[in-house]
């Protein structure tokens, strides 16, 4: 009975499995790729009601303090600065005139003067904390603000822990609605500054926006958290010196309010609110957006949402937004999609009541709009407010964005408005004055559906492991392929008497084989570095426009490919001749799908939402695939079509047709300029975004490596 | 834990006294009614005080004040007249020599309330408690009645100072905290929460408790409800005798809350500075009023005090009015006072002499509970009649700590001292010459999970960074040990006198903890003990005339004592490293799973005999039934290895699984089909 199979070592079920899946990989890539595609459009009927996870909050538990009493003050507030700002156009005598207001109320004044951070490109500096060495060398000098902060001490804290609320205002130039924001947060410092509950400090930011809400924001909270104690006026004296004559005047207050007070400062930040209260003329009801989105796609703790999100609906009855990409509301397809699920729905509950799936065809597209908006914003890894300025820094911070409604303004009944508002964030300071430990039962990694909806990690992440998982499995059964077909190349060669040592000549160059498209893979690497590193020294010279710029960069891009290839030879130079070489194409693509996989992975840890767009893109191009010349010599219909799509995919996948494709679909139709591409990378950069490394590093490279298998001969 | 040591203390209590506790309480009760007149230089004495002043944020400072005096007589023994037992045990128990403890809630505000002056640099405290102690004890033994020490104090007073026993909970300053030398501990519970059930057993120790006298002022909700809460206890043991066998002690027992006189609110409408003052009563303070003294107190007094800063604005305000004369708020015409109205008259004026440089100097009014108690309870009143605004003295530095950087990873301390350009004391030392220097000494508990570089310390003064060792006269570094002790800097700043700000910045890396050693709120974050910034250079004392008034009253005697102004920075707060104490589910399942994994695999080698097996299926194939042939030639196809059965167990096989396929549909439609048909 002992047969030959038996002595041969049986494969473990783990082995056996992966090697099925390995021969089957065709089958399983487009599987998996359907699936992911399919499993991300199903994410609006998958997502979850919000739910309070901290009790601590208690939100909404005790009945709103503010009175009509805080609220005329904070009006009379609101109308000395709008007759003030009518009269004059002296940044420091509003500065001075909210100071008095604060110091009326009990409250700490300091005054913060500042020059932004320039947008500069800091090619090494992507992840790192603000340093006070490079923030020194990084001032912007043409822009100098003076913001106002107020404090007001718990009466009985210790002091540890404070809560922060910002309001962005242009002291120069401020519209009504700024003049409320400052009056819906006011009216809330007036009542803190008397309550008794309260536990933490808070802080009122009146942030200068004359040179951007974030850069404000984003200079107190680096002298907040990294000070200079050398002095602001000596750092100015020797970096900013030519300009500052130009602020002459300004200076003056300035030097001023300073000798007054210093920079004045509480404990550790325990959650950020910015209020901003802009005019669109809301037809119906007062609304309020909320805008969470900081750098690279960091999110605040959902809890905080869950309180605004509550206390907005369940108390104040206001309309709760989140931005959401409206040109979605509109397709075809995304409608088509809803009647299906809907009845698709509809039939299960049939079958059984008991199953809850499918949701009504409008809830679902306006979930999916607001789903692909906040995939959208994430994956652009460009805050969405001054709020992204505090995530740098650990806390949580969320913008509140109120518009009134139309009549609200015009016909003076700015009380109503200030009350509903002010009512809001004393309700959401009231919670967050209740925690005792800082945010961390809620989620921090989620995608919003709807204000009230939200889809968890563990629940998004299958639509991205099911887009990539096919990577790993084609790569391997490319490798695998590659050399099965050499082997047999060389067993029907290697008939030569002297077959034993040349046999492992052999084996031992075919195992090393792989190391050529690796290299291949490395160089193309390599030169996507260069080309992501090229934009800084592009920027350096001033006098370029932006389409100049783009041109210079791609000019230079292609350059640098032509470098190497000089250098190295031709890619395919010394393949193509050799018969035996035939499937080299199959081991660069191995390659290229083994380094698209990592690349994904990697951004996934990091900026999810990026990695989730970039593996559509990426993910069918690097699958499919395949050199033009074998499709073209078969001549069969499947060959062609897979022609033609690898063309169309080589076309879509390179970022800028990308953006400008995607432009024309989503967004405006007013044309397209070519340099808005530059504007759309010189802002990636100058955010830190981690998207524009990935462009650069992982997409581009890519690409380029499919371009060439593309084209290989 | 606590527990225990409320056994330990409340045993360590009743021990000694039983054998003559019958005989001790009637000594007490004799002498107790026989000594209210006597007040002898060798009897216990016990006196009480309430001082009140109104503080320029239109708040009230209330100052309580006991002292109780147990002088060592061989008269009574081990026994005690007025003295609580329980202390006097704990000094001779654990050779106390000096201790301080103290209960706080909330900050004292350095600008607004003052600190150059006596109340702020002995009573201003860090929240939560304090404690520190010095022993007279050889020092291999002071850290075990340092530990004991904690536990009876635990005990006693209710609080978790229990958690001061371990050794990476206190520190022992040599020379920074209190100058002198002496075996001394310093702890602090910065997170322990002050509440009633601190303050009951605090007045427990006083003759009267709160039923009678001054301490009857005491409402809970009143005195919980200001904005400053620091409840003290000071002992203080004196050698009498040369041989040291016999020494008297001395208790100091305060009280000190900063309230608001009227809660209600008011609008801001007429903003501005010509805001009257809030008047206040004590009965609107405290809601009670005094009804009498308490008997066996030696004096029983209520002191009002105005601050130098106020008697000067009062004096410009004579000066304005009306020629009356600089006398009229001295003597007692005070009530033709054009700025307030006091509701009594006092009994006495006390002058602070040889005060500070400006000529003015604090007034103190002195009433006596018994004398205004005679007629009904007496209430104190004070009505403003002309707004005016004053300041507090202030520190010589106004000094605020804060923490640097962000992330999980590493940071860093500041200390900032800021110049408040009120610097009266250094006038005269200015004009010793240039080189007059100022010393600042800061001592500072890091601990141990805050891993801080010493040799990182950068100074900056006005602006520009300085070599270390030019700034810095003295320093002494004892580096963290993990787990076992804290990190402690003590080092003197000679500062210039014309500074104008100063900092120091220190780094410090975070450490991890073991999961065992995270406090309940971990997420929280950790506290750093507040750093104690003293200025040897200055010192807080008043000279009360040569009128013994201060003889008299023990309030005004610790005023006279030659303290240096000593100041707190705040608590600072470090994120930490966490884990998620909420996801043991997750681990419980992850290990779950890679166990199983584990030893399934391992149960498999191990009982595995490849050879024998297969041999065994093939004799066994040949008798076997469809379904586990069926089931063998799935596995063979799973493995990849040609099909050894017949043909036409092959083609059987197929067709009963043709068959199995179909029974399945049918089984399923069956079930489909009555799901449906029943709803």
């Amino acid at each position: 009975m002992a047969e030959p199979e038996t002595s041969k070592p049986k494969p473990r079920p783990i082995v056996r499995l992966g090697t099925l899946l390995i021969s089957h990989s065709v089958l399983v890539s487009v599987v998996c790729c359907v699936a992911g595609v399919l499993a991300l459009l199903l994410l609006p009927i998958l997502a979850k009601n919000t739910y309070i996870s901290e009790n601590a909050l208690m939100p909404g538990s005790a009945s709103p303090m503010l009175s009509n009493l805080d609220v005329s003050d904070a009006n009379r507030l609101v109308n000395d600065l709008s007759e003030l700002s009518s009269r004059s156009n002296d940044a420091g005598i509003v500065q001075r005139l909210v100071g008095r207001y604060i110091s009326d109320l009990g409250g700490e004044v300091g005054y913060h003067q500042f020059h932004p951070d320039s947008s500069r490109f800091h090619p090494l500096h992507f992840f790192s904390v603000p340093d006070t060495g490079i923030v020194q060398e990084n001032i912007n000098c043409s822009c100098h603000g003076i913001s106002v902060t107020g404090i007001v001490r718990a009466p009985r804290g210790d002091g540890k822990e404070a809560i922060v609320l910002v309001t962005p205002y242009n002291y120069t130039n401020a519209g009504s609605a700024d003049h409320l924001s400052l009056g819906i947060a006011y009216s809330v410092f007036s009542l803190l500054s008397q309550v008794t509950w309260l536990a933490k400090d808070i802080i009122w930011l009146i942030a200068d926006s004359q040179c951007g809400e974030y850069a404000s924001v984003a200079a107190w909270l680096r002298d907040y958290h990294s000070p200079t104690f050398s002095g602001f006026h000596a750092n100015n004296s020797h970096t900013c010196d030519v300009i500052t004559t130009h602020h002459d005047v300004k200076e003056n207050v300035a030097k001023d309010m300073s000798s007054r007070d210093s920079f004045i400062r509480a404990g550790t930040m325990a959650a950020a609110l910015v209020v901003k209260v802009v005019d669109r003329n809301e037809p119906f009801e007062d609304s309020l957006a909320v805008y969470a989105e900081a750098s690279n796609g960091q999110m605040p703790n959902l809890d905080l949402i869950n309180i605004v999100n509550y206390l907005a609906v369940h108390r104040q009855g206001l309309r709760v937004k989140v931005r959401k990409l409206f040109s979605l509301l509109d397709t075809k397809w995304v409608s088509f999609l809803a009647e299906v699920l809907e009845s698709l729905g509809s039939i299960a509950r049939r079958l059984n009541p008991q199953w809850k799936f499918g949701i009504p065809a409008a809830d679902y597209v306006d979930g999916t709009a607001t789903l692909f908006g906040s995939l959208y914003h994430q994956a652009l890894g460009v805050p969405t407010g001054p709020h992204g300025a505090f995530r740098d820094y650990q806390v949580d911070a969320v913008t509140l964005e109120f518009s009134p409604r139309h009549y609200s303004i015009s016909k003076g009944r700015t009380k109503d408005f200030i009350l509903r508002g002010g009512r809001l964030i004393e309700g959401v300071i009231r919670s967050v004055n209740n925690l005792l430990e800082k945010f961390h039962q809620s989620f921090f990694l989620y995608l919003l559906t709807s204000p009230s909806k939200f889809v968890s990690v563990g629940v998004y992440m299958i639509a991205f492991a099911l887009l990539v998982a096919p990577l790993p499995v084609a790569a391997a059964s490319l490798y695998a392929e590659a050399n099965c077909l050499d082997m047999s190349l060389d067993d029907d060669k290697s008939f030569s008497p002297p077959a034993a040592t040349v046999n492992e000549l052999v084996i031992s160059e075919r195992s090393w084989r792989w190391i050529k498209a690796v290299k291949k893979v490395l160089i193309v690497h390599l030169w996507g570095t260069t080309v992501s590193l090229l934009p800084y020294f592009i920027s350096q010279t001033p006098s370029l426009t932006p389409i100049t710029k783009l041109a210079v960069w791609g000019l230079f891009s292609v350059v640098c490919l032509l470098f190497p290839y000089f250098l190295l030879g031709s890619p395919f130079a010394s393949v193509s001749g050799t018969e035996e070489y035939k499937h080299e194409w199959a081991l660069l693509k191995s390659a290229t799908i083994s380094a698209a996989f990592i690349g994904l992975g990697l951004m996934s840890v990091i900026n999810f939402a990026a990695a989730e767009f970039g593996a559509l893109l990426m993910v069918p191009m690097c699958l499919m695939v395949q050199p033009l010349k074998l499709d073209l010599r078969a001549r069969t219909l499947k060959n062609l079509a897979r022609a033609a799509v690898n063309l169309v995919l080589a076309i879509v996948g390179l970022p800028p047709a990308t953006y400008y494709i995607l432009k024309c679909t989503f967004g405006s139709f007013d044309g397209i300029n070519i340099e808005d591409f530059w504007w759309w990378v010189e802002s990636l950069w100058s955010w830190n975004s981690a998207t524009y490394l990935f462009l650069g590093m992982v997409h581009l490279p890519c690409w380029l490596l499919c371009v060439q298998i593309l084209l290989h001969s | 834990m606590a527990f225990l040591s409320i056994l330990v203390s409340a045993l360590l209590l009743l021990l000694p006294s039983r054998g003559s506790s019958a005989v001790a309480a009637a000594a007490a009760f004799a002498s107790g009614s026989a000594a209210i007149g006597e007040g002898g230089a060798g009897e216990e004495d016990f006196s009480e005080a309430l001082l009140l002043k109104p503080l320029p944020d239109r708040k009230v400072l209330a100052h309580f004040h006991f002292e109780t005096g147990a002088p060592e007589t061989p008269s009574y023994g081990r026994h005690h007249r007025l003295f609580p037992k329980s202390i006097a045990q704990l000094v001779k128990k654990f050779h106390i020599q000096e201790m301080e403890l103290s209960f706080t809630q909330g900050r004292w505000n350095y600008e607004s309330w003052g600190g150059f002056e006596p109340i702020a640099s002995s009573n201003a405290k860090p929240p939560g408690v304090e404690l520190w102690a010095v022993f007279d004890v050889p020092p291999d033994d002071v850290d075990a009645s340092w530990k004991n020490l904690t536990h009876s104090l635990s005990g006693l007073f209710c609080a978790s100072i229990n958690f001061l026993e371990s050794s990476t909970a206190y520190a022992a300053p040599e020379w920074s905290f209190r100058p002198g030398p002496g075996s001394l501990r310093y702890g602090t519970l910065p997170r322990e929460a002050v509440c009633t059930e601190n303050l009951t057993p605090w007045l427990k120790l006083l003759p009267c408790r709160d039923k009678a006298g001054i301490s009857s002022l005491m409402d809970r909700p009143s005195i919980y409800r200001g904005f400053y809460h620091s409840q003290r206890l000071r002992l203080r043991s004196v050698k009498t005798s040369s041989d040291g066998t016999h020494s008297s002690i001395i208790l100091e027992q305060t009280l000190t809350v900063v309230l608001h006189p009227n809660i209600q609110k008011t609008s801001t409408v007429n903003y501005g500075e010509n805001k009257l003052q809030p008047s206040w009563s004590m009965s609107s303070l405290f809601g009670r009023k005094i009804g009498g003294t308490c008997l066996l107190a030696k004096s029983s007094n209520v002191y009002l005090q105005l601050d130098w800063d106020l008697v000067r604005e009062l004096k410009h305000l004579q000066n304005g009015n009306q020629e009356l004369g600089v006398e009229s708020i001295m003597e007692e015409s005070f009530l033709s006072n054009p700025a307030f109205v006091l509701s009594d008259e006092p009994d006495k004026v006390i002058n602070e002499v040889n005060s500070r440089s400006e000529g003015s100097s604090a007034i103190l009014y002195e009433f006596s509970v018994r004398k205004h108690s005679d007629l009904g309870p007496f209430d104190l009143g004070f009505t403003w009649k002309t707004p005016i605004v004053w300041s507090c003295p202030q520190l010589p530095l106004r000094v605020s700590r804060f923490l640097m950087g962000s992330g999980n990873e590493r940071g860093a301390i500041a200390i900032s001292l800021r110049s408040t350009r009120v610097r009266e004391g250094l006038t005269n030392a200015q004009a010793m010459g240039e080189s007059c220097k100022l010393d600042v000494n800061v001592f500072q508990v890091v601990p141990w999970y805050i891993k801080v570089y010493f040799h990182t310390m950068k100074v900056f003064v006005d602006g520009k960074p300085i070599a270390v060792s030019d700034i810095i006269e003295k320093i002494h570094v004892s580096p963290s040990e993990d787990k076992v002790s804290p990190g402690v800097l003590e080092m003197i700043l000679k500062l210039p006198c014309s500074v104008d700000s100063a900092g120091f910045t220190l780094e410090f890396d975070k450490g991890f903890l073991h999961i065992d050693e995270y406090p309940p709120d971990a997420n929280q974050g950790f506290d750093i003990p507040p750093a104690v910034i003293t200025f040897p250079n200055f010192h807080v004392k008043m000279h009360f005339g040569e009128d013994n008034s201060s003889k008299q009253s023990a309030v005004l005697s610790r005023f006279e004592d030659n303290i240096p102004v000593r100041s707190y920075t705040e608590v600072l707060l470090v994120p930490l490293t966490t884990p998620d104490f909420s996801m043991p589910y997750n681990v419980i399942t992850i290990t779950c799973t890679v166990f199983a994994l584990y030893f399934g695999s391992l149960l498999n080698v191990l009982r595995r005999r490849v050879n024998e097996e297969e041999r065994f299926l093939k004799s066994k194939d040949k008798r076997s039934s469809p379904l586990s042939r069926l089931r063998s030639k799935l596995s063979t196809k799973l493995g990849g290895k040609p099909v050894v059965t017949s043909q036409s167990s092959a083609r059987s096989s197929s067709f009963i699984s043709l068959k199995l396929i179909l029974k399945i549909i049918l089984v399923a439609g069956i079930a489909i089909a009555w799901q449906y048909f029943s709803e």
